[in-house]
């Protein structure tokens, strides 16, 4: 749910980065960060634990620059991917404005993945939503890996609706920015058929 | 609420300077070092007092995290929330609460304060913002069957508006 304040002339959106246990979301958040200039960015927060596995959510604001004299801001969090905290990940989706669900692209994780996927819908869901109507992108990350799952087989098993994906290895960066773009172009054209524009 | 959970929150200039006028008189009659008002998204709406040298915008989102999770708490023992939350620091304290089931006031106060005293504050100051955030709801629903209020800034937003953010 963005958040239009006319007395500020800002926008506020929520972007939620999703996907299994060590698929690489915290990464993303923190290729954004490093990559990004000091004052168009806040201060980034990690909620984990002592073995830095995300807790309760990593936190990162960013500030894009003017759309029509309005300010535009973009939150970014990610969940925690491990099953077990399945409570804290609806607590996130709450107010959602776009998804990135990120896939490890290991063929171990194939079944994580999925299953992560599945997550996903049921929790959007709940407080809800429905996956398909809201803003969303899929990116298969750890492309640099040997043991991968070819993208036309994860495409088929994760992007039945074709929406926008990308493959990426956060820890380089690459397709990072390509992501964040992807979404936030898809949130700023849902908020414009929304005001009947 | 402020119409349906997933519709947009929308600030206009008249009601933030209601806001304002309100939360200026909590932080004096309080006696309170900051004052802040967030969404339970995390986003922050309105601010007064001595916020040059806070994180504001980790604040608002530490603050609806926190909320959000003492809310799930709730709901498993069968309350509905717990409307009010008091963190007690050396100096500092934080004492939140939940107005109009939607937004969250956050009162920072030290030894000039006492919790009775915000407590009491609070409550009143509650039930004035409560006013303000149902006339802010019905204004917003009645711009949203107009489509989109006045002056959206979203309604000619262009392509090439979009790519120029990342350029």
């Amino acid at each position: 749910m963005s958040f239009i304040n006319y007395a500020s002339r800002e926008i506020n959106c929520k972007i939620v980065y999703y996907g299994p246990g060590l698929c690489g979301k915290t990464t993303n958040l923190q290729h954004v960060y490093q990559k990004t200039a000091p004052e168009a960015k806040g201060k980034m927060i990690s909620l984990a634990t002592e073995t830095e596995r995300t807790l309760f959510f990593d936190f990162l604001p960013l500030a894009l620059g003017e759309i029509r004299g309005f300010k535009t801001r973009f939150h970014l969090y990610t969940v925690p991917g491990q099953v077990f905290y399945d409570a804290s990940r609806k607590l996130i989706l709450k107010g959602v404005d776009g998804v990135v669900f990120v896939a490890d692209s290991q063929e171990e994780r194939l079944d994580a993945n999925i299953e992560s996927m599945e997550n996903l819908k049921v929790n959007l869901e709940e407080q809800g939503y429905q996956l398909e109507q809201l803003p969303f992108v899929i990116q298969y990350n750890k492309r640099d890996l040997p043991n991968v799952t070819s993208v036309a087989e994860l495409r088929e098993l994760l992007n039945p609706d074709n929406v926008p994906d990308f493959e990426a290895c956060a820890q380089t960066g690459e397709g990072v920015f390509e992501t964040l773009k992807a979404v936030a172009k898809l949130i700023l054209m849902e908020l414009k058929k929304g005001s009947g524009g | 609420m402020l119409g349906p959970q997933n519709s947009t929150f929308v600030m206009y200039d008249e009601e933030f300077k209601r806001i304002s006028v309100v939360i200026d008189k909590l932080l004096r009659e309080a006696n309170a070092k900051v004052i802040f008002l967030v969404d339970k998204n995390g986003q922050l709406i309105a601010g007064c007092g001595e916020t040059e040298h806070l994180d504001t915008t980790s604040l608002a989102s530490l603050t609806a995290g926190n909320i959000a999770a003492t809310g799930g708490l709730a709901k498993l023992i069968g309350e509905k929330e717990f409307s009010i939350l008091f963190h007690e620091g050396e100096k500092d304290n934080i004492h939140i609460s939940i107005i109009a089931q939607r937004v969250i006031l956050v009162v920072i106060f030290d030894h000039r304060s006492s919790l009775g005293l915000v407590r009491l504050r609070v409550k009143k100051a509650s039930e004035e913002l409560t006013v303000i955030f149902d006339d802010l709801a019905k204004k917003t629903a009645s711009a949203a069957e107009q489509g989109g209020g006045p002056g959206s800034p979203f309604a000619e937003i262009t392509d090439d508006d979009i790519d120029n953010l990342f350029s």
